[in-house]
């Protein structure tokens, strides 16, 4: 294929390209303000950006392993397994730590300790053991998911009544009226942003997912790279446990079902391309309130009938790619 | 936890350790859907329970217990049953109608007693007992409190369950109830009986009305949620929740007469206990148990919140 021609192709698309979630998102918020008044009001604005903040953290460290040409489909029943394990050990230690501020600190490290171990565990099968991440990751999917409910038996796994007011804020509270989910959602972004444009890993990443033979020999350690692409993931599902649990103080075996899809369609409708090599965090960003904008705005009308709220998500997340098509789609 | 897990092994272990008695003795089958949700968690537990009380009772009589993780895991085990074991009775709450039906015939074909729980098979007439759980009557019991509990009418948000013909049951005999009783759903969504999805929905319901005058949230992991959902927004115009199923954490705060949370109304897991039980006396008596034993769902007061209360289960 020509160079000239494919230049002249891509140059109209290119706007589209970088516009197209953007777009999109000032569309649904227009909608949703001329639907309902309250719509914009700070409480739902904040009840939005909050709820968002679980899918969101884990959707930018999906946009790294996306990136670096992998998958991971386990975050869900790895943040549910994280969850669960986070109440265990925290009612375990309650009677010799007491409750407190103390005990919270050890649920936090615990979350994180569990998360950076999934992702290397994930990690190592992936990069060492040669096998492929779509395979791995739907194995340790299932794994996760069982084990939460075996450590639940069954039931729902509910943190010690004493310790829920003290651990409530994490998720209620905030500072300057932002409360903390939004807050460390954005840090979490602002970073992953920053490290995917400046950062040497975020060019290795796209590196190896554009083609790792390349990569390796111009002397990036792909297995090193793929690696911490999947151990950092690990760790900002431990982060976005240690939001979810102050919310209701329980986890089950329902707890996290299909954050895994949610998450990867956020990735992709923000711009990153599934086989990799090239992505953005700020995309995955907009396309995570993207998500929870469209369920917000179906609650918030009538008419449409709840069985088709499926149906619509799926069409805009369609509609969301189409729009930022580019020639390399085409084939 | 390690309790009842090393109780199901002993039961296990205690059934595959005397397959030779098995020939005097009568064995009864019991497969159901495993503990995948705090619903099916406690009726995991009251199978177990019911099994372990029945062994002492009926020294004649020999339990196997399977659960399953899906429709195809239920047909292997049952059809396993018949082959290894030599079933005299299978007690089978079938994961979906469709698939289980044509097994769980071959079961009644070839001469085996056959009790059907909680979802029927898709032709009738193949149990010998039906031991029935009322979705219609679950629906009426909850409007009917709904519209003792708020004599003048007022403004309600419903959470439905999953998209399922046990949540159109549910929601039609709630309909029905409040029929011409000056309370009205003023809106409806579906919070899949899940704790995350329903906080959610209630966040959202929150925001678009101004006054609800109380919530039914038809299930008691959906009202876990939606309580959340009304702390965090600091609103005094919900008067109450209305939960449903008889989680023992609802249960407690009935008990306790926490103020949202007035009563709940039981679609008892424990209806597993029944059915084996009742099979177990047909096994061993003369008096007859063919037929349909619907459970009904009862209110759940003040008053009578101990008698549900069960401290072991883990639903």
């Amino acid at each position: 294929m020509a160079n000239i021609d494919a230049t002249q192709r891509a140059k109209p698309m290119l706007d589209l390209k970088v516009l197209g979630p953007i777009l999109a998102l000032v569309v649904l918020v227009i909608v949703g303000a001329s639907l309902n008044g309250n719509f914009l009001s700070a409480a739902n604005i904040t009840n939005v950006l909050s709820r968002s903040a679980f899918i969101g953290i884990i959707a930018v460290g999906m946009t790294f392993v996306i990136v670096a040409g992998g998958l991971d489909l386990s975050v869900g029943s790895m943040a549910a397994f994280i969850a669960g394990l986070m109440i265990l050990v925290m009612n375990a230690l309650l009677p010799a730590l007491g409750p407190g501020w103390p005990l919270v600190m050890v649920g936090m490290l615990v979350a994180i300790a569990a998360g950076t171990l999934a992702g290397m565990v994930n990690g190592f099968l992936i990069t060492t053991m040669r096998i492929e991440a779509f395979i791995v990751t739907l194995g340790t999917m299932g794994i996760y998911r069982s084990l939460v409910t075996w450590l639940a038996d069954g039931g729902t796994l509910s943190l010690d009544f004493g310790m829920r007011s003290i651990i409530r804020p994490i998720y209620f509270d905030g500072v300057f009226g932002i409360s903390w989910p939004i807050i460390v959602f954005a840090l979490v972004a602002i970073t992953g942003e920053l490290v995917m444009r400046r950062a040497a890993f975020g060019r290795h990443a796209a590196a190896v997912g554009s083609n790792d033979q390349v990569a390796r020999y111009s002397s990036v350690n792909v297995n090193r790279v793929r690696m911490l692409t999947y151990v950092f993931l690990g760790i900002l599902v431990g982060v976005a446990t240690i939001m979810y649990v102050p919310r209701l103080g329980s986890a089950s075996s329902s707890t996290g079902v299909l954050w895994e899809l949610e998450a990867i369609a956020a990735v992709i409708i923000g711009g990153t391309m599934l086989k990799g090599g090239f992505g953005r965090v700020w995309g995955t960003v907009i396309g995570v309130l993207i998500l929870s904008l469209i369920d917000n705005i179906l609650n918030l009308t009538d008419g449409v009938s709840p069985y088709l709220n499926g149906a619509i998500q799926g069409v805009i997340i369609v509609l969301a790619v189409i729009l930022q098509r580019d020639k390399k789609a085409e084939g | 936890m390690t309790f009842t897990r090393l109780a199901a092994a002993a039961v296990m272990a205690a059934a595959l350790a005397m397959p030779a008695l098995a020939q005097d003795k009568k064995v009864i089958g019991v497969s159901i859907p495993a503990a995948t949700h705090g619903w099916a968690g406690g009726m995991n537990f009251h199978a177990q329970e019911a099994i372990n009380r029945l062994k002492t009772v009926y020294p004649q009589l020999e339990f196997v217990l399977a659960t399953a993780s899906d429709p195809a895991k239920q047909v292997n085990d049952i059809e396993d049953m018949v082959a290894t074991r030599k079933i005299n009775a299978l007690v089978v709450l079938p994961f979906e109608s469709e698939p289980l039906t044509s097994p769980v015939k071959a079961v009644a074909d070839s001469g085996a007693w056959v009790t059907v729980v909680d979802r029927g098979l898709a032709i009738p007439g193949i149990e010998d007992l039906y031991v029935a759980g009322d979705n219609t009557g679950f629906g009426r019991v909850s409007g009917e409190y709904m519209v003792s509990a708020m004599p003048n009418g007022g403004k309600i948000v419903a959470l439905r369950g999953i998209p399922t013909t046990i949540d159109n049951e549910r929601v039609a005999g709630f309909e029905e109830a409040i029929k011409g009783s000056g309370i009205e759903i003023i809106d409806m969504e579906h919070g899949n009986w899940n704790r995350d999805d329903s906080f959610t929905v209630m966040q959202d319901f929150l925001s678009k009305h101004d006054k609800i005058d109380a919530v039914w949230a038809s299930d008691d992991d959906m009202a876990i949620g939606v309580l959340a959902a009304i702390e965090q927004s600091g609103r005094k115009d919900i008067q109450f929740v209305l939960g449903g199923a008889g989680m023992k954490e609802m249960i407690a705060k009935v008990r306790d007469n926490d103020k949202m949370v007035p009563a709940d109304v039981t679609y008892p897991p424990s209806m597993i206990a029944t059915a084996i039980e009742l099979t177990a006396v047909g096994m061993t008596s003369t008096a007859p148990v063919s037929g349909r034993f619907t459970i009904g769902s009862v209110l759940i007061t003040p008053e009578n919140a101990a008698e549900f209360y069960y401290p072991d289960s883990p639903f």
